[in-house]
């Protein structure tokens, strides 16, 4: 391990050498559109007969159903190029270097899926008939399967359009089936205090009071919490198994069961899912409907910050509440399948305009046809690793194993933003901070399977670099970003959200 | 070797050398040492999912997809084909836009985060309200999200939401998902050619009303012609006006500010994204008043600490990760990479651009009208209006039949009912419209 003792010895080694894009034009770093150019439209002089206007204005329009002017920037393509290539290179992505996020799965996306969605008949206007749309369908159809597959479900909808979008699905099916079965009393939904926000404002979107469980000293599910939170007012317990801190619900079969007896259902949250490809199922563990985000496991870019995708899965007694349309074989020809939408028996219709995040449903099938049962097993057993090598090398204390993909380091006496805020001069992204809060000053590291030994290495150097330097240094920090320490209260305090906003501050 | 993966992850770069390193630092025997996973729920199966080299899976998704066949699109009612510049494939695709995360690190996210400032302002522009998110998943969520805002932030205990007959099935389905969970109801308003029947509005709005949307232009294409009036209606019963619209229709017509639009909701991705099945950008445009009520993402402008001029996302307490339960909305992951393209798009037309393909939009469809209306058995447009974009046709025939029968020459239109048919002109090649004309004359013999 003499690779170690050299970083140890120094932490100079873990920098990269690489300072992010920074340009400085008139005293700020790039420009706003609006300081290059604002041009102003003048609207009307049109009195609706075509070609009939007066002066140089032929609005095809009445003034009185027109504004009366447009004002922005009026830009060349190079000057547009410049702008957006400046801009980008202001921006830290996977392609950029490690980005160990935790609970977010940042792997890398493949660059092939681009191509795949990107073909032009990929892009058909979502009201086409059936008949003209069989490959739009088939594809659907495959990856409805697919998913169905690797959660261990029986039915499974495409339409949610991002992760939380997929919880609320959830919460809707359940209200659904409880409502179905004479039990629309039950209004309530236990979540463990450590679980993604998420699942909480789903849970209160879809009407729901929130009961709020605490964790056992192992950072499990305490299940004499549980038996007590639960009742006939339970509605659904939502679990993210492993958990946030990375561990294994090892009681999944008995909590399964108490959720069972008073008569709610057990709702998986796909966040970690990344964990278990190959190893083990939501459906075989006892969970009766769960989402996937495709842009976690499957590796969908989240294109700072969506679209990303939630497809939804379920056992089959919640099949028939599922949103429509789903898509289903018609049976019509058994050497060519066809494809149709239908309307599950007691659906909660249409949690999207129309067919979710298409485009990235065509990403997600095409890295699941790619990597297929080995891949996907390997991804997940190499992300386990992958998270337990990286600990084993980081001088912070983890105080709860074992985990799987991720791990919840302490920064201790340190704080863990600006522990943070250090890293990134490591050239390297942070982890995940201050949660979840059962852990102080909570660092939540997930470094993937994509990441080599040679890249973890340089990760603990640089996580260790900062354990050792002192809360001055931490707070200076970042130096070798675009923008240095950036005044977020302020932002808060008076938001200026717009160019506009900016303007008539500056003035 | 390289491209002749067969197991394993292919995005995983360790050798059998560094497997088995690790694995000795971590003093394990192997990596199924690691997993604690009891074996009542260990799965022993197989998915059953073929491995495919990235040609294959290529080749793969381009065969399933190959069976969508080759159409001709008249079809809009907010998603439109029109023409997407290569500028903004190219540039949104460059990877530290396509695969960076949520800003939550403002200091290597400079260049997203005034992207997103950018997109902001120019709804900003675009509605005359004073904010803007940084987005919504599509129009149907951004109307839900309308009426959970309009539920928190009017005093009264009203609970009606009134929305147009003429409201999209999917966006009326999408909408009352949103509301199952308050006490919100859903009702309708009737429509008289194709806009507000403003005389029965009146008649339905009452005290109880939290929120009154309308949308211009409406779902038939056709200009509204009351606005004003509808913002009016609402104001007086202290319930808001939500305005539903596009950014290519608020370049031309009258802007929601001057029309007392409290809240602007619409696909923003008729600019920046081909019609891709579905997917879109959800436009939600407030005023200051209700700044604290917003969901979603806000990108601010602040200081750093050389005291220049960069941005944040910001007033996060409103969302879920903060305020869980108490948050505004349940949405994390948005559209961010749809509103750069947006942005993009955007900025590429100019406002100059943008005008014009607004105004194209009025002249081409009056145009494709006339020339459908003399066709013997054949009115178009129906309603006597200015249309954007789109419009409907009476046929004397049965208006399925003639659909069908376009389409099999390679033309796709919206049925509306027996005997009408929807038309769209955006996005279509003037070179498309001779052979559309003919096609419709030769079907309606």
């Amino acid at each position: 391990m003499s690779d170690r003792d050299e970083n140890d010895a120094d932490p100079r080694a873990a920098q990269v050498r690489y300072d992010q894009a920074r340009y400085v034009e008139n005293g700020e770093y790039e420009p706003l559109l609006s300081e290059k150019d604002q041009t102003r439209v003048e609207i009307g002089g049109g009195d609706g007969d075509d070609g009939d206007g007066s002066g140089d204005d032929d609005s095809p329009l009445p003034d009185d159903l027109t504004r009366d002017s447009l004002e922005l920037p009026e830009l060349s393509e190079p000057e547009l190029a410049r702008h957006y290539t400046r801009l980008s290179q202001m921006i830290y992505g996977i392609d950029s270097g490690p980005y160990p996020l935790g609970s977010c799965t940042m792997k890398y996306n493949p660059k092939f899926t681009e191509d795949v969605a990107a073909l032009p008949k990929a892009a058909v206007h979502p009201d086409r008939s059936e008949r003209s749309t069989q490959g739009s369908l088939e594809l659907m159809y495959r990856l409805q399967d697919y998913l169905g597959r690797i959660g261990g479900m029986d039915a499974v909808t495409l339409q949610p359009p991002a992760g939380a979008a997929g919880e609320f699905v959830g919460i809707r099916v359940a209200a659904a089936y409880h409502e179905h079965n004479g039990e629309g009393h039950r209004d309530e939904v236990i979540i463990p205090e450590s679980a993604h926000g998420t699942n909480f404002a789903s849970a209160a979107l879809g009407g729901y009071d929130v009961v709020s469980l605490p964790s056992d000293d192992g950072g499990r599910v305490d299940l004499e919490a549980l038996e007590a939170a639960l009742s006939e007012n339970t509605a659904a317990l939502m679990l993210t198994n492993p958990n946030t801190l990375g561990l294994f619900e090892r009681d999944i079969e008995e909590i399964a069961e108490m959720v069972h007896d008073v008569g709610g259902l057990l709702y998986y949250d796909g966040a970690n899912l990344n964990a278990l490809l190959g190893r083990a199922r939501p459906g075989d563990m006892g969970f009766d409907v769960m989402h996937y985000n495709v842009h976690k496991t499957f590796a969908t870019p989240h294109g700072g910050g969506g679209p990303g995708a939630g497809p939804v899965g379920v056992v089959d007694e919640l099949a028939p509440f599922l949103p429509a349309p789903g898509v289903r074989e018609n049976g019509e020809s058994e050497s060519e399948p066809g494809y149709e939408l239908f309307d599950p028996e007691h659906t909660i219709g249409k949690v999207h305009g129309y067919q979710g995040n298409w485009l990235v449903l065509v990403k997600a099938f095409a890295y699941i046809a790619r990597l297929g049962d080995e891949g996907l097993t390997d991804a997940s057993a190499t992300a386990v690793l992958n998270a337990n090598y990286l600990a084993s090398r980081i001088e912070y204390e983890v105080p709860y194993e074992p985990f799987h993909h991720e791990f919840v380091a302490s920064a201790g006496e340190q704080d863990a933003a600006d522990v943070a805020k250090r890293m990134l001069d490591y050239g390297v992204h942070p982890p995940t901070t201050k949660w979840p809060e059962i852990v102080p000053e909570a660092l939540m590291t997930e470094p993937t399977e994509v990441e080599g030994k040679g890249t973890l290495d340089r990760l603990a150097a640089a996580f260790n670099a900062v354990a050792g330097e002192d809360d001055e240094t931490l707070a200076d920090a970042p130096e070798r970003t675009t923008a240095r320490r950036i005044d977020q209260t302020n932002a808060a305090r008076s938001p200026r959200l717009s160019w506009q906003a900016l303007g008539s501050d500056e003035e | 070797m390289h491209g002749t993966h067969t197991t394993g992850s292919p995005y995983a770069p360790h050798t059998e050398e560094d497997r088995s390193a690790m694995l000795e630092a971590v003093g394990a025997e192997s990596v199924d040492d690691l997993f604690d996973i009891p074996d009542a729920v260990e799965f022993d199966g197989e998915f059953g999912i073929d491995v495919r080299s990235e040609r294959e899976t290529r080749q793969l998704v381009r065969t399933i997809l190959g069976r969508n066949d080759d159409l001709t699109e008249l079809l809009g009612r907010g998603h439109y084909g029109y023409y997407v510049p290569s500028l903004v494939d190219h540039l949104a695709d460059r990877s530290e836009f396509l695969t960076s995360y949520t800003q939550y690190q403002p200091e290597i996210s400079q260049g997203f985060l005034q992207a997103l400032f950018e997109y902001q302002s120019l709804l900003v522009e675009l509605t005359g309200l004073e904010v803007a998110n940084c987005s919504m998943y599509d129009a149907a969520t951004a109307l839900g999200e309308a009426a959970t805002l309009a539920e928190r932030v009017r005093d009264t205990s009203g609970h009606r939401v009134l929305v147009p007959d003429l409201l999209l099935e999917g966006w009326r389905s999408t909408l009352e998902n949103y509301v199952a969970g308050t006490d919100l109801e859903v009702e309708e308003y009737p429509t008289d050619d194709a806009n507000v029947d403003l005389a029965a509005l009146e008649e339905l709005v009452d005290e109880e009303c939290v929120m009154v949307y309308a949308e211009n232009p409406t779902v038939r294409g056709a200009i509204e012609e009351g606005l004003e009036s509808v913002g009016d209606l609402a104001s007086d019963h202290d319930a808001l006006f939500v305005l539903g619209s596009d950014p290519i229709a608020l370049s031309l017509l009258q802007r929601p500010a001057d029309v007392g639009a409290d809240v602007v909701v619409g696909d923003a991705s008729v600019l920046g994204l081909p019609t891709s099945y579905g997917m879109g950008l959800g436009l939600f445009a407030t005023t200051d008043d209700y700044l604290r009520q917003v969901p979603g993402r806000l990108v601010g402008a602040s200081e750093d600490a050389t005291d220049r001029r960069a941005y944040t996302l910001t007033l996060q307490t409103r969302e879920q990760h903060i305020r869980r339960e108490r948050a505004t909305s349940n949405i994390c992951t948005n559209q961010a990479w749809v509103a750069l393209r947006t942005a993009m798009h955007a900025a590429y037309l100019g406002p100059n651009g943008m005008v014009d393909l607004a105004e194209c939009g009025v002249t081409r469809a009056e145009d494709l009208a006339e020339r459908l209306d003399d066709i013997v058995g054949v009115k178009a447009p129906v309603h006597d209006r200015h249309h954007l974009r789109e419009f409907v046709a009476r046929v004397d025939q049965p208006a399925p039949a003639i659909a069908s029968d376009l389409e099999k020459r390679g033309f796709a239109v919206h049925v509306v009912d027996e005997h009408e048919l929807q038309v769209c002109v955006a996005g279509v090649p003037d070179e498309r419209i001779d052979p559309f004309v003919a096609a419709f004359r030769e079907v309606i013999r």
